[in-house]
């Protein structure tokens, strides 16, 4: 970490990005922090940090369109902050830019009794959301916000999990007693009030109707409330509410070791399996500076694919379910049985695997396996024809799909998009392809892309690409490279264990390493990945310890969801139903 | 004497009839199940008894035996008249379905035709009735889309029949029926036939057509707050729909039971059962229109096209000799 005089060397994007905001902010403005994962990282100071974010948004050349991931870090407790500005409380800005292929994170410190910020929801829209959960999770607020309330916790909640003071564990807390008061208020705080969302309840000529849909229901994919204010069957406005699938993943993840915390990630976007290992495991390796080896990447990506199949394959099925097919998602159930039997041969598990581990794989692939998969190369393609002719060239599907749910490619920078959704607006950017990682650049496919942002093209993306996941598997089957799957380095989990039967240190060290955890040098880094529905990524913070100080977890559904509203006004309650079905979450995924 | 024997005749024809319906309507639960496992790689209630046929009383027993809710907030007296309604007009509406010449209840009605139109026109009720005193968001919207939908498919299904009844010069469905013995009016009247069949499954609210239900969107429409037997009611009411619009198909443009070799009544039967048959394929093939589509489809296409039927059979009936 240096002055922006710095005599550490900056990468050419760094500087470039310093050469703008010095000359515009001052020279003192920014400070540079060197991170583990070499994205720009400055703080700026409180009072210029509005401007800053506009500035990179809408002035900057190649602006930073997307906000990628708003949050915060208690930064109360941390030991190795040598070189930072004091801090109570670090409010992180992520930006995007898809032109340049940088990112640039910006920091903003603030102190115990002042913890407010101007809201950046007028510069990215899907800042609404983000500054609701740093507002929730930590206490820190956003003057001139639209509505800065509870979204994860609910609102009778108090104090902010997130803090450092706040209580990890059940156990830490008393019994939890539902009274039949407590029941009747936990119930009326969420009736909805349409004038606390700046809603009418009339329009000149009718009342409107207020439908509640969900948490439970059919269509919305878990526990999910949208609260639609509708005319007729027509959806004036809707207000979407999460929290229910709300787990605290990311304050177990201060709690976990950073091995354990492994099948944590699992159940984040409980469709993608070991996708979500990926980049956790990544983002410790590139802490702990470990290079995985060859086979292992391989393997990653191959498994990885597989759980792409897998869950596209239910998306493929529930949406046409959504728009009131019967029968597509059983055949594509029956479809993802056959991959789940080759992840099971493999993994030993189907659905959750946790299988990755830190620095490799957890297991070098069983006999047979290449059989297997071939089997099932051979196999799917032939049923994806089908499906086309029964689900994708159904006329009726179509009158529901086609201009349904529609959004340009500038509103999908504005609230975040990424992954298919991004994709069907036009934009060939995937992160498998812009930023190689694991080995994908070594591998031959093509991202799809279509040009109405529509529910059909969404789902022709999703098919489109489930194609190219069979070809990555194919080159995986034919040119997995011989070697070792876990790399040879001290912090790597389990640790290896070749040689502790002979020399005393190896012995200590893999002790240690098992029964603590390995400890893991302070930094930062964050590492996102082309997941299944979007691109998630961990952020993650070692203070030289055997736990994270501090896991953040960005997942696509989140900023996805939000913008529902934007996309379903003026539609029918079917369509929404469409929407819903083409956006592709999971309620794991939004709430973590 | 006979006078006596005739009512007695006619009760237990009637009662018999009934039993034979509501016997088959809850085999047909079992035969549409079964199907759609068929359909969709899968085995289906195969479980009780031989093919799991059993499985049809096993579920009329969970149901009779479930406790009779009616929810605080629903209007009584309404809530639990909707149900009777809708199997009531089916049943009603079976009633003058002429199988054979001798088997049927009252198949030689003169005004046959008439009067099932009339009771399916009745049986809108039963949905809009249900959505409005269930008092529930989703039973209302899916009451007022039964209402739209029914109402208009009822006006394309009877101008659908016009063209027979204008061939036949005839309401009594017995009379329709014979006046076929040389050609089934599936040839004279094809597009008759199609809205005819289309206005039936927009009438029995089946996939396609199930949006008073809409299950993805509505939970269950309609019937949302009913459980055990009234929704048992539902349920019934729905497939004597079935059967009632594949048999009246069948009556009206299939030629009935006419046919070589077998005798009438198994040619009815298969007529009708292979109708009943389509009705659980189209259920497992097709996604749902939308609501505003499937109205337009009804007053832009289906209108125009059976009014243009009503026009041609009409020119060519003067225009051509008659058969009297």
């Amino acid at each position: 970490m240096l002055s922006s005089t710095g005599s550490i060397p900056l990468t050419d994007g760094e500087q470039t990005i310093l050469r703008e905001l010095n000359r515009r902010f001052g020279p003192e403005a920014s400070i540079v922090q060197q991170t583990s994962d070499q994205i720009p990282t400055f703080w700026v100071a409180r009072e210029i940090a509005h401007g800053v974010l506009s500035h990179l948004r809408r002035g900057a050349q190649r602006p930073f369109r997307v906000l990628y991931d708003l949050t915060a870090v208690d930064e109360r407790l941390r030991v190795h902050r040598q070189g930072l500005p004091p801090a109570d409380f670090t409010v992180v800005y992520h930006l995007m830019s898809f032109e340049r292929n940088e990112d640039v994170r910006i920091k903003v410190a603030l102190r115990e009794g002042a913890l407010e910020l101007p809201s950046a929801a007028d510069i990215w829209p899907n800042a609404n959301w983000y500054e609701r959960e740093v507002w929730d999770l930590f206490g820190v607020s956003f003057s001139g916000h639209p509505h800065l309330s509870r979204i994860l916790t609910p609102p009778t909640w108090t104090g902010h999990p997130l803090r450092k003071d706040h209580v990890a564990r059940g156990t830490e807390m008393d019994p939890y007693v539902l009274t039949e008061e407590r029941e009747a208020a936990e119930q009326e705080a969420l009736r909805f009030r349409p004038e606390e969302w700046g809603m009418k309840r009339h329009s000149e000529s009718a009342d409107f109707m207020f439908l509640n849909l969900g948490p439970n229901h059919p269509s919305v994919h878990g526990v999910f409330r949208i609260i639609l204010q509708l005319e007729g069957e027509e959806i004036v406005d809707a207000v979407p509410e999460i929290g229910f699938h709300h787990r605290g993943a990311e304050k177990m993840g201060e709690r976990q070791t950073w091995h354990t915390y492994i099948p944590y990630t699992d159940r984040i976007d409980y469709l993608g399996g070991v996708m979500n290992n990926f980049p956790y495991v990544m983002a410790v390796e590139k802490l702990a500076g470990i290079t995985v080896p060859a086979r292992a990447q391989m393997i990653r990506i191959m498994l990885a694919e597989l759980f792409r199949m897998a869950s596209h394959l239910v998306f493929y099925g529930t949406m046409s379910q959504d728009v009131g097919q019967l029968s597509p998602v059983f055949y594509m159930f029956a479809d993802r049985e056959r991959v789940f039997q080759i992840i099971e041969a493999i993994c030993g598990f189907r659905m959750h695997p946790a299988w990755f581990r830190i620095g490799g794989v957890a297991a070098d692939l069983p006999q047979g396996w290449d059989r297997m998969i071939r089997d099932y190369l051979d196999y799917q393609p032939k049923r994806l024809d089908e499906y086309e002719k029964l689900v994708m060239q159904n006329r009726i599907f179509k009158a529901r799909t086609v201009g349904v749910g529609a959004y340009t490619l500038e509103e999908a920078y504005d609230w975040g998009v990424t992954g298919p959704g991004l994709r069907a607006c036009g934009l060939a950017w995937d992160y498998r392809k812009q930023r190689p990682y694991s080995g994908y650049d070594q591998l031959d496919f093509e991202i799809p892309t279509c040009n109405n942002g529509d529910c059909y093209d969404r789902v022709v993306i999703h098919i489109e690409e489930m194609r190219q996941s069979l070809r990555i598997i194919r080159q995986c089957l034919e040119n997995m490279p011989p070697g070792p799957i876990r790399a040879a380095h001290k912090l790597s989990t389990p640790p290896p264990k070749e040689r502790t039967m002979h020399d005393i240190e190896t012995l200590i060290t893999h002790f240690l390493n098992v029964s603590w955890g390995p400890v893991l040098p302070p930094g930062e880094a964050m590492v996102s990945i082309e997941a299944t529905k979007g691109i998630n990524g961990y952020y993650l913070t070692a203070d030289g310890n055997s736990m994270s100080y501090r896991t953040r977890i960005r997942t696509p559904s989140f900023p996805h969801l939000q913008m529902i509203p934007l996309i379903s006004r003026g539609a029918y309650v079917a369509d929404l139903i469409a929407i819903i079905g083409s956006i592709d979450f999971v309620m794991a995924d939004v709430d973590r | 004497m006979s006078h006596s024997h005739a009512i007695v005749a006619g009760l237990l024809n009637a009662v018999l009839g009934l039993a034979f319906l509501m016997i088959t309507a809850a085999l047909l639960t079992w035969v549409e199940r079964r199907l759609l496992g068929f359909f969709q790689d899968r085995p289906g209630p195969n479980r009780v008894g031989p093919f799991g046929v059993l499985q049809v009383a096993a579920d009329g027993i969970k149901l009779l035996f479930k406790q009779d809710w009616i929810p605080p907030f629903a209007d009584a007296g309404v809530f639990v008249l909707a149900p009777a309604i809708s199997m009531i007009t089916v049943m009603l509406a079976m009633a003058v379905i002429p199988a054979t010449p001798l088997i049927g209840i009252i198949g030689d009605l003169n005004v046959g035709l008439l009067f099932f139109l009339a009771m399916s026109g009745l049986g809108v009720y039963s949905a809009v009735l249900a959505g409005w005193a269930s008092n529930n968001k989703y039973s209302l919207l899916g009451g007022m889309r039964a209402a739209a939908q029914m109402v208009s498919y009822e006006v394309f299904m009877g101008l659908s029949l016009v063209g027979v009844v204008m061939l036949a010069g005839s309401f009594n469905l017995t009379d329709i029926v014979r006046s076929q013995r040389h050609m089934w009016y599936v040839v004279p009247q094809f597009l008759g036939f199609i809205v005819f069949f289309l206005g039936g499954i927009a009438e029995t609210h089946r996939l396609p057509f199930d949006l008073p239900e809409g299950e993805s969107e509505l939970g269950a429409g309609f019937h949302t707050e009913y459980s055990g037997i009234k929704f048992g009611m539902f349920f019934v009411g729905e497939y004597i729909g079935i059967m009632l619009i594949s048999a009246m198909t069948t009556v009206l443009f299939l030629g009935g039971w006419y046919g070589p070799v077998l005798p009438p009544f198994m040619w009815f039967g298969i007529k009708t059962g292979l109708l009943i048959c389509f009705f659980i394929l189209l259920r497992a093939a097709l996604p749902r229109p939308r609501y505003d589509q499937l109205m337009a489809f009804g007053w832009k296409l289906l209108l125009p096209l059976t009014l243009l039927n009503i026009l041609v059979t009409g020119a060519l009936m003067l225009g051509l000799p008659g058969p009297a």
